[in-house]
């Protein structure tokens, strides 16, 4: 930490250096102010990284790769990806998500079929084949890399609402 | 152990063959609930809380709480479909870490700058907004305050701030983030057509048999407009997607003409295309004939840098958008050196590829809609190059009919809606007012029912010009509401922390969630976002969209709206208007700028009774008023019969949003043009009645160098931006588990030949350094971007990565626009 802080300092010092060439500089932040040069007090997503410094960061996690099925926040929620996809071709020549999760090809491959949504155009009415306008897959799905979130969500998934919802009838 | 799925479907198995075995569950168990009244969702309407697409969401609640959230299928934006981030906008609001009561900076129960922050009451947090505000404007005046707003205010909110600030304090000082991302586009608008926002709509992407994207990614920056080009593309064999960047993206495929060129080439191609059309007979006469003048622009403007910065120190004509008249001929010359040689030479696109494009534009069978966003306006000559797309449509009479189309992409939800429409930019007033027209601001006066002659003349300090104030003391409170600073300015290092740690100064920020902008603040103000309020918005395609208050914000959390009227209450007329006007004006003598401003008799004219009995409204309630009715009603009677008409409040909460002017109750698809739009005259053809002879203008306008280019030391080019998967700062899309762990970190996208050369890999940690700071991060030389040689680019989401801390604070001289896209950096491995 305290190389850290030595680092910030100097960073700061070469800074203002290179910005007097420049520019006018009628005042300037303290160059000890608590503040910055600490850890933050509030910003959860900047970790212990104080405003002044940058720090070593995160490593490229793996995707996840096990292909197990996710549980959904709520019906209408488009999966996850549970598999790497990073060598697909996904683009107007070619869809290699389709060879496993076409209506055709999920059975050989034990794949979900896109579901009926799928093939609906802008009027809803539903097409032979899967719609256009859902081409590219990774606008609605994304894969996951290994690691866990910054933050907790406390999003309430509506099975508990609907439990307490018959709990309180109950009584 | 890891479960694989092999594993589950043995357990499966398992389990299936205990049910066929026999064993039954008592009823009492039963899986399913069927009971209707538990199993109820309520279901109700809000435009998306991100980009300036504008989907249609529908949002389910249960008990108080969003429970789900997908594409609106009546919404004719999107007809159900939502990108990754609108299908989990349900979890936005419920970050554990929410900010749910006012934090004030304090050392043993006092304000102190450097000291920790204290929750305290919002009495408590007003009355120290109050003390600082009043001690600046007493020592000040008005050039003493300032307030940073966003183009994700609502349209309420925005109208209350811009009123609170203009009309109430008579400060200027007021700019949205959207200048960072829309004004080069409002300036384009401005100079061309003498009124803002696209002439054309989304309608055009059934229409068009071509699409050129300069500069923009829209596959992941406006996915579900994507969706829609996509559609018409792969539906219709004949029609054409070219896409020209710095690098390549997403977009690119969908490209049947790919294109990366050198960065601020894109003003050599444009004018190549022009010259094109003129050499090879393409131009429209009929149409240029009737609806367009030529002028020549003023050159070597600047860099909108500090007037002190040897670049500004350089410039001949610094800032200015003086322009004089010229016609065809005389633009034929100056374009004719633009050939396409020329242009590869420049740009580093074969001259076959360049043709191919101008062929679209010049081709008079192919409709042509031409799409572009940041790429152009976060750009040293982003007003320039706006006026030059818009010279290869007038040329070719391309314009404002369906699928002929130059369409400008807006960023934010409501840049248009709020910051544009509304005014909230510190030259600006609502409906294309500007603050230096005394009639202008007569008639606002008028609107607002303050003392004639009370407002001020003199532009205010705009997004850049107010973080250069703070440093230099020249502005000593700041208010924030929905931006995040500290991360989207440039420069931070050397302009943004100076400004917010300089001792002499007050930051105040209002946000949902603790931002690096809140951490460097010294007052946190607890907001309520999206559906926990009543509000509006208005997307790029000019369509107004409002929602209801759906759930409850946690803890103290209150609107920036409630904010901002509240906090007007703390002010009289004697405290903030000259003794002059008071004294000419005695019936505005002890009132509360709460009265002067909200409790008019206009913004509080329409009772609680006309409030949806089916939703909360907390600020109405509170203030014993339909407050967001009346302020949209006062709102738009600036606009109306001003060819910015909006439908009367109620209306926008029935429909699926309206594209204004909206006349007798019928929106508009395509201004400017007969049998569309109701301003236009029988006869005309195209009227661009934001000019007062009803013609655009062509500008001829030369390719100028950008502030800063690769050199020995500092040798790539930094391109910035976002991902699909983060809105802006990630200040929300980060607390949800699924984006975040979609794409949980910035990566520092390079070429494999440019890593191979520094002896680095994929993975690497390295440090992205200019002339102004660095940042840490690590290399990706695969996925979704691929830049070319000599460029990097750095996504801005990140708020442990600040890549604004590398950028330049270079901008558009007329639009005040940070060039986001361009600076010089190196990388070096740690």
């Amino acid at each position: 930490m305290k190389n850290t802080l030595m680092n910030n300092v100097a960073t700061l010092f070469a800074t203002a250096a290179l910005a007097v060439s420049s520019v006018m500089l009628p005042s300037i932040a303290s160059a000890t102010d608590a503040v910055i040069d600490n850890a933050p007090q509030v910003s959860t997503l900047r970790g212990v990284a104080p405003l002044n410094a940058e720090v070593t960061p995160p490593i490229i996690e793996k995707v996840e790769n096990n292909d197990l099925k996710r549980q959904r926040d709520y019906p209408q929620q488009p999966p996850t990806i549970p598999h790497d996809i990073s060598k697909y071709q996904l683009d107007k020549n070619f869809n290699k998500c389709m060879d496993c999760h076409s209506r055709k090809l999920a059975d050989e491959a034990q794949a979900p079929a896109v579901s009926v949504t799928h093939y609906m155009n802008r009027d809803g009415e539903f097409l032979g084949e899967v719609s256009p306008r859902r081409y590219f897959c990774t606008q609605c799905h994304v894969h996951q890399l290994e690691g866990e979130p910054l933050v907790e969500n406390t999003f309430t998934d509506v099975d508990e609402l609907i439990k307490q919802s018959i709990a309180r009838d109950k009584k | 152990m890891k479960l694989t799925r092999r594993d589950v479907i043995k357990a499966q198995a398992a389990a299936t063959a205990a049910a066929v075995a026999g064993i039954s569950l008592p009823a009492s168990a039963s899986n399913v609930i069927t009971s209707s009244a538990a199993n109820k969702l309520t279901w109700s309407k809000a435009p998306c809380r991100f980009c300036g697409t504008g989907c249609g969401i529908s949002v389910a609640t249960k008990d108080g709480k969003v429970v789900a959230t997908h594409g609106d299928v009546k919404a004719p934006v999107n007809k159900g479909l939502s990108c990754v981030k609108g299908y989990f906008l349900s979890k936005i609001m419920y970050g554990k870490d929410r900010i749910t009561t006012p934090m004030l900076r304090k050392t043993d129960g006092v304000y102190d700058k450097e000291g920790e922050f204290t929750p305290v009451s919002w009495n408590e947090a007003f009355d120290i907004m109050e003390q600082k505000f009043k001690k600046v404007l007493k020592e000040k005046g008005p050039e003493g305050i300032s307030m940073f707003g966003s183009g994700q205010w609502t349209v309420h909110e925005g109208y209350a701030a811009v009123k609170l600030m203009k009309a109430g304090f008579l400060s200027n000082n007021i700019d949205p983030n959207a200048r960072h991302c829309m004004a080069s586009a409002v300036g384009g608008f401005m100079r061309t057509f003498g009124i803002d926002e696209p002439m054309g709509c989304y309608d055009d992407m059934e229409a068009a048999d071509a699409f050129v994207l300069w500069g923009s990614n829209m596959a992941e920056m406006h996915p579900i407009l994507w969706t829609r080009i996509a559609d018409r593309r792969l539906s219709n064999p004949h029609v054409k997607v070219a896409v020209l960047s710095t690098f390549e993206h997403r977009s690119f495929d969908l490209a049947d003409i790919p294109a990366v060129f050198t960065p601020q080439t894109d003003m050599v191609l444009l004018n190549a295309i022009a010259n094109y059309i003129i050499e090879s007979g393409s131009v429209n006469h009929d149409f240029i004939n009737k609806h367009v003048n030529f002028r020549e622009g003023v050159i070597d403007i600047g860099y909108g840098l500090r007037p002190t910065h040897e670049l500004q120190m350089k410039a001949k004509n610094p800032n200015s958008g003086k322009s004089s008249p010229i016609d065809l001929d005389a633009f034929a010359k100056f374009v004719k050196s633009y050939t396409f040689e020329y242009a590869e030479e420049m740009s580093g696109v074969p001259a076959k590829t360049i043709e191919k494009i101008a062929k679209l534009y010049a081709d008079p069978k192919v409709k042509v809609m031409s799409l572009w966003t940041m790429g152009v306006n976060q750009h040293t000559r982003g007003v320039w190059t706006n006026n030059l797309l818009y010279n290869i449509h007038l040329l070719t009479g391309k314009i404002a009919e369906p699928g002929n189309s130059p369409f400008s992409l807006t960023g934010q939800p409501s840049a248009c809606g709020t910051a544009r429409e509304v005014g909230t930019f510190s030259h600006r007033l609502p409906a294309d007012m500007v603050v230096k027209n005394p009639k202008h601001r007569a008639l606002s006066e008028k609107l607002w029912k303050i003392p004639a002659g009370i407002l001020n003349g003199k532009p205010g300090s705009h997004a850049v010009k107010q973080i250069r104030d703070l440093k230099d003391s020249k502005i000593n409170v700041c208010w924030n509401q929905v931006n995040n600073n500290v991360q989207a300015g440039a420069n931070i290092n050397e302009e943004i922390l100076p400004g917010y740690r300089n001792p002499d100064n007050f930051i105040i920020t209002s946000d949902a969630y603790p931002t690096v902008t809140a951490e460097a603040s010294d007052l946190i103000l607890p907001s309520a976002m999206w559906v926990e309020k009543e509000g509006a918005y208005g997307n790029a395609e000019r369509r107004t969209q409002a929602w209801y208050q759906l759930v409850n914000a946690p803890g103290d959390a209150r609107s920036d709206l409630w904010q901002l009227v509240e906090f007007s209450k703390r002010f009289t007329t004697e405290e903030v208007w000259p003794a002059k006007v008071l004294a000419e004006n005695p019936e505005y003598k002890g009132k509360t700028l709460y009265e002067v401003l909200f409790k008019n008799g206009q913004v509080d004219k329409f009772p609680l009774s006309q409030i949806s009995p089916d939703y909360e409204n907390q600020e109405s309630k509170e203030h014993g008023f339909y407050l967001q009715k009346g302020l949209f009603e006062e709102y738009a009677s600036f606009g109306r019969d001003h060819g910015h008409d909006l439908a009367d409040y109620d209306t926008y909460h029935k429909v699926r949003g309206l594209r204004w002017p909206v006349v007798n109750g019928v929106e508009t698809k395509w201004r400017f043009k007969e049998g569309s739009d109701p301003y236009v005259k029988e006869g005309t053809g195209w009227q661009f009645y934001g000019k007062k002879d009803n013609k655009a203008i062509i500008f001829a306008l030369p390719y100028e160098p950008p502030a800063e280019v690769p050199d020995e030391e500092f040798d790539m080019w930094l391109s910035t931006g976002r991902v699909l998967e983060h809105w802006h700062s990630g200040s929300m899309t980060q607390r949800v588990p699924e984006l975040y762990k979609a794409v949980p970190n910035a990566l520092c996208y390079m070429n494999p030949e440019d890593a191979k050369k520094r002896g680095m890999r994929r993975g690497d940690e390295v440090k992205v350094i200019s002339r102004r700071g660095e940042i840490r991060t690590r290399i990706e030389t695969r996925g979704r971007n691929k830049p070319p040689i000599g460029l990097v680019f750095v996504p801005w989401f990140d708020a442990s990565q600040l890549i604004n801390k590398v950028t330049l604070d270079a901008t558009d001289p007329l639009s005040k626009q940070t060039d986001y896209k361009k600076c010089a950096v190196k990388i070096e491995k740690v």
